[in-house]
């Protein structure tokens, strides 16, 4: 253990809304926040990457596709690609999809309408950067809040989804059960969340960031962040 | 012969004359065109102004109060909450997708341009029943519009109500609230700056485009009538992407001092903004139009001047700090276009092509318009039974079924949820609450939030209606903990030219003068949104108050719900025989007559300040306003909103339908701990306040009396489902 704070790069696209709110939920749990922009192409020493909610460049295209295509995320990919931990939250998790750092797609929930809501997930692999500090099948409390937060995947994918166990999360019941009446938005198997097979690389819809702080919400979100900053010290330390 | 021209834009003959009186010669088409949409009601105020000046403006919190884009209260610390509540109905009527998303995103300019990051929405809407397919798609269109536009900016929409008049039908009122936060010294007001000749006037952000050309006086100022949707060119579409940008880079210039000033780009665009920045300055300015970044080519000077094109504020910029400002919006990849330069000469020239197009004074039009004391008479109240003295012998359980399923009680979660209620991090209480209640980020201050108006009571008597409007919007902000500050409004309204409307609107402003005076809460600003009629027929008199209220550690804050078992349950207030306008009324009685309940002001006033005391010492563990449907829907709201059932006894002799619905005002329904019993009934006395034991909460039923006896469960289900129901949605 070190007791220094590990630095958290949050990138911030124009359109980018959650980008305060992970720095300041990075800093509660202990962390040094790092604002980086996505013009500039360096981390500048950040030692985990939070790409944060929102919707950069208007999402006008498909949503995450322009950000995927920004300067910075050349050099996300190669910081994702020496095994730093990144973390994607919504409009993030769409990027790091579209980026091809994470597998499937997000597409608009099933009801066609924007949802916030306070949602539980169940966690389904301790073997990522954000869940390294949780057990497998326990639940945590998180709100959701997007209009595109479907999971969708070819055959072949989620075949290689499931059968690799690249699940991260999938939205439950508060006692862990998955099933239709818990899911929001229609994703496919419930799925709230993957991460690539090194599991450095961890995308989810709901906002872990906007559960923190109990003054205002649930405390579901200060266990993926307590791992994800133990994860920001590991990778400097290995 | 067709129309003149100025009839064409909704200008009268004698304002025409006035306009030739003060330019000494006809105006041109350009100069006809910019009066039109200067003068309109919507942007002049002209048949409100001289009776918007009788209300009470000042007070200890008031920092900038009306007369500016939106008025600013102390809130401790060096710290300013700014807020203002505007209308965009008529354009959600025609285009509700896209009128509700450029009224969210008008608000926040109005905020950004006091220098103020915008970090709150409310929306109060009013829609007519939902048996009606066209309503539905209205609400549907309007909700959808506030979440597309409000999510994509990053502010959280933390409140508001959705109301159910049939005179909505075919006029749908969306009214929109933002609140914002600055630096009490980096407040960007008319004296806060100096603005100097020779500075620059700088166009930042969207282009402009064809839409919303005379959007304020073809749109805002005139009834619906048939054929309205001809007037869809007219409604603005919103670009919410570019409003972020906006808001970003717009902090940005004012946190850098590189500005002498700042406007944003609304009603009337830039023919309103370069006239009252440079009417504001004392100055005038030389406008060079084809400098106007455009979005389409060959558009005419007067199109360029009206249209109410999105996204754009104007700076006024020392030239010596042109490339900084160039620099940020760069930055931020917005264009910026040096569009004119300030004067010393008062006049506003402006030049497209080479050619002057328009010459006339700024403040004639920004400020020098024309002012009527229209004509008003009392308007004869309504007809219809009095409910109050209607005989009932239904059951009173199946009335609190219906009364909770009925629309104007149910739960809105439905429209809630597709808000964010949440970006930003500092939501503590969402929409649903009495008040909404957000964190000044970075201190332990929150700010109460609610926004009220009933336009049933209204109705009966716009006096009464426009005071309980506002006390209940305070009562709502005490019921949460906080100290009700000050207020903004919106006051929808028919057509002013109609003497009984314009009778129910003077009404309206004594009421409300009577009530913020006696309530301590001045006005800072607001919106008068007239003409809310089509084919005669007028919405009822609906005053919207927007409160805000001081919580100066928000941990103080108190719930709406009961937030356990095991708690003594209180009736503070009394409950007279009070049923005209009420939920039960029109839902249950189908009386539409009688009197609003009576409202005493100085009793409204000690229990404001009780809740407010008992706040500061953690005496409540609840406290919500006994509203629409009486204490048996408050008791029932309380209960439904974390699952604890109650048993209860109803204080006083009424007959048991007056005691459990009648709307008497100035009441809350609180829980305590046992222990604080005594403490609570003493604080009350010392108050004079009347304070009733009802009973307690605990077990998952309610009970009142013996004549009540359901599951918590059941109460929620019908509160819950009755919306989605209505829209086809839920069996």
């Amino acid at each position: 253990m070190s007791d220094r704070a590990p630095r958290i790069g949050v990138v911030t696209f124009p359109g980018s809304l959650d980008d305060r709110d992970a720095r300041r939920a990075a800093a509660t749990m202990g962390g040094d926040p790092i604002a980086l922009w996505h013009a500039d192409p360096d981390l500048r020493g950040a030692e985990a990457v939070i790409l944060p909610g929102g919707f950069s460049y208007g999402d006008y295209l498909r949503a995450g596709a322009i950000a995927a295509r920004a300067p910075i995320m050349a050099e996300v990919v190669a910081f994702a690609e020496r095994g730093g931990p990144v973390l994607g939250i919504c409009n993030g998790f769409q990027i790091l999809c579209e980026a091809g750092l994470l597998p499937g797609a997000l597409i608009r929930n099933r009801s066609l309408r924007f949802i916030c809501r306070e949602v539980s997930l169940r966690v389904e692999t301790a073997q990522t950067a954000v869940t390294a500090g949780l057990t497998p099948g326990e639940t945590v409390r998180i709100p959701m809040k997007h209009g595109e937060g479907q999971w969708v995947a070819t055959a072949d994918q989620l075949a290689r989804v499931e059968g690799e166990g690249l699940v991260a999360f999938r939205y439950s019941s508060p006692d862990g059960i998955v099933d239709e009446a818990h899911n929001p938005n229609g994703a496919t198997n419930n799925i709230a969340g993957v991460r690539n097979a090194a599991g450095n690389v961890v995308g989810l819809m709901p906002h872990p960031e906007h559960a923190v702080d109990p003054d205002v919400g649930p405390t579901g979100g200060q266990a993926l962040f307590a791992s994800l900053l133990q994860a920001a010290l590991a990778g400097a330390a290995a | 012969m067709s129309e003149p021209l100025h009839r064409q834009l909704g200008l009268r003959d004698d304002e025409h004359e006035r306009i030739v009186t003060t330019l000494g010669r006809d105006p041109t088409r350009t100069e006809l065109a910019m009066y039109s949409v200067m003068w309109s009601e919507h942007c002049s105020y002209k048949s409100s102004k001289i009776h918007l000046r009788t209300l009470p403006t000042e007070g200890p919190s008031v920092l900038v109060g009306p007369g500016q884009d939106a008025g600013a209260v102390d809130v401790g610390d060096g710290i300013a909450a700014v807020f203002k509540m505007e209308s965009h109905s008529h354009p959600s009527a025609i285009e509700p997708y896209q009128g509700a998303a450029t009224g969210v995103g008008g608000i926040v300019r109005d905020i950004i341009s006091m220098g103020a990051r915008p970090v709150a929405l409310l929306d109060p809407l009013m829609f007519g029943p939902l048996t009606e397919a066209r309503n539905r798609w209205l609400l549907e269109g309007v909700v959808a519009g506030i979440g597309g536009y409000g999510n994509c900016i990053g502010v959280p929409t933390v409140g508001g109500e959705i109301r159910f008049a049939a005179p909505h039908s075919s006029n749908p009122c969306v009214n929109v609230m933002c609140v914002g936060i600055a630096r009490a010294e980096d407040l960007v007001t008319t004296t806060s700056l100096t603005p100097r000749v020779g500075s620059l006037m700088v166009l930042y952000g969207a282009t402009t485009g064809r839409d919303g050309i005379g959007g304020v006086s073809v749109l805002a100022s005139a009834t619906l009538e048939e054929g309205a949707a001809d007037s869809r060119p007219s409604v603005q579409i919103g670009d919410p992407f570019a409003e972020k940008l906006l808001i970003e880079a717009s902090l940005e210039l004012i946190a850098a001092d590189l500005l002498e000033g700042l406007q944003d780009l609304g009603g009337a665009g830039l023919s309103c903004a370069l006239s009252e920045s440079a009417s504001r300055a004392g100055m005038g300015a030389r406008v060079d139009l084809d400098a106007v970044p455009l979005r389409e080519p060959a558009m005419a000077p007067f199109e360029i001047l009206t249209s109410e094109s999105q996204e754009r504020m104007l700076a006024i910029v020392h030239p010596s700090k042109l490339d900084a400002v160039r620099a940020v919006c760069d930055r931020w990849g917005l264009e910026t276009a040096v569009v004119a330069e300030l004067t010393d000469d008062g006049e506003l020239e402006i030049v497209h092509g080479g050619e002057v197009v328009a010459r006339v004074p700024a403040r004639s039009l920004a400020e020098d318009g024309p002012e009527y004391d229209r004509p008003a008479i009392t308007p004869a109240p309504p007809e219809g039974e009095d409910p109050t003295f209607l005989p009932f012998d239904g059951d009173v359980t199946t009335a609190l079924f219906d009364l909770l399923g009925s629309p104007n009680v149910a739960g809105k979660r439905w429209a809630f949820e597709q808000y964010d209620q949440l970006v930003l991090g500092n939501t503590i209480e969402g929409p649903g609450s009495d008040a909404a209640v957000i964190r000044v980020d970075g201190t332990m201050k929150g700010l109460a939030v609610s926004v009220d108006g009933k336009g049933r009571f209204g109705r009966l008597d716009p006096y009464l209606g426009a005071m309980h409007a506002v006390a209940e919007a305070s009562r709502n902000v005490a019921a949460s903990g906080a100290r009700p500050l000050a207020i903004t409004n919106c006051l929808n309204f028919g057509n002013p030219e109609r003497p009984e409307v314009m009778g129910q609107f003077q009404a309206a402003i004594r009421g409300m003068r009577d009530a913020c005076t006696a309530l301590g809460t001045p006005v800072t600003g607001g919106n008068v949104s007239f003409y809310n009629e089509s084919g005669g027929s007028a919405i009822d008199p609906t005053p919207v108050i927007g409160m805000l209220g001081l919580l100066e550690d928000h941990r103080l804050r108190v719930p709406s719900a009961f937030p356990r078992g095991g708690l003594a349950v209180y009736l503070l207030g009394e409950t007279f025989a009070e049923l005209g306008g009420s939920e039960f009324a029109e839902v249950v009685l189908g009386a539409t007559g009688g009197r609003p309940p009576e409202l005493d002001l100085a009793r409204e006033r000690a229990l404001l300040d009780l809740l407010h005391a008992a706040a500061g010492e953690t005496l409540l563990r609840s406290a919500h306003d006994c509203g629409d449907g009486g204490l048996a829907v408050a008791l029932a709201e309380a209960a439904l909103g974390e699952g604890h059932g109650f048993a209860v006894t109803l204080p006083g002799d009424l007959p048991e339908h007056l005691a459990l619905f009648s709307e008497s005002a100035s009441r809350v329904v609180a829980s305590v701990e046992p222990a604080d019993e005594e403490r609570l009934a003493a604080l009350a006395a010392a108050h004079g306040v009347p304070c009733a034991r009802l009973g307690e909460t605990g077990g998952t039923r309610a009970t009142i009396d013996g004549l009540v006896d359901v599951g918590v469960d059941e109460l929620t289900a019908t509160w819950e489902l009755a919306i989605p129901r209505l829209l086809g949605e839920a069996v």
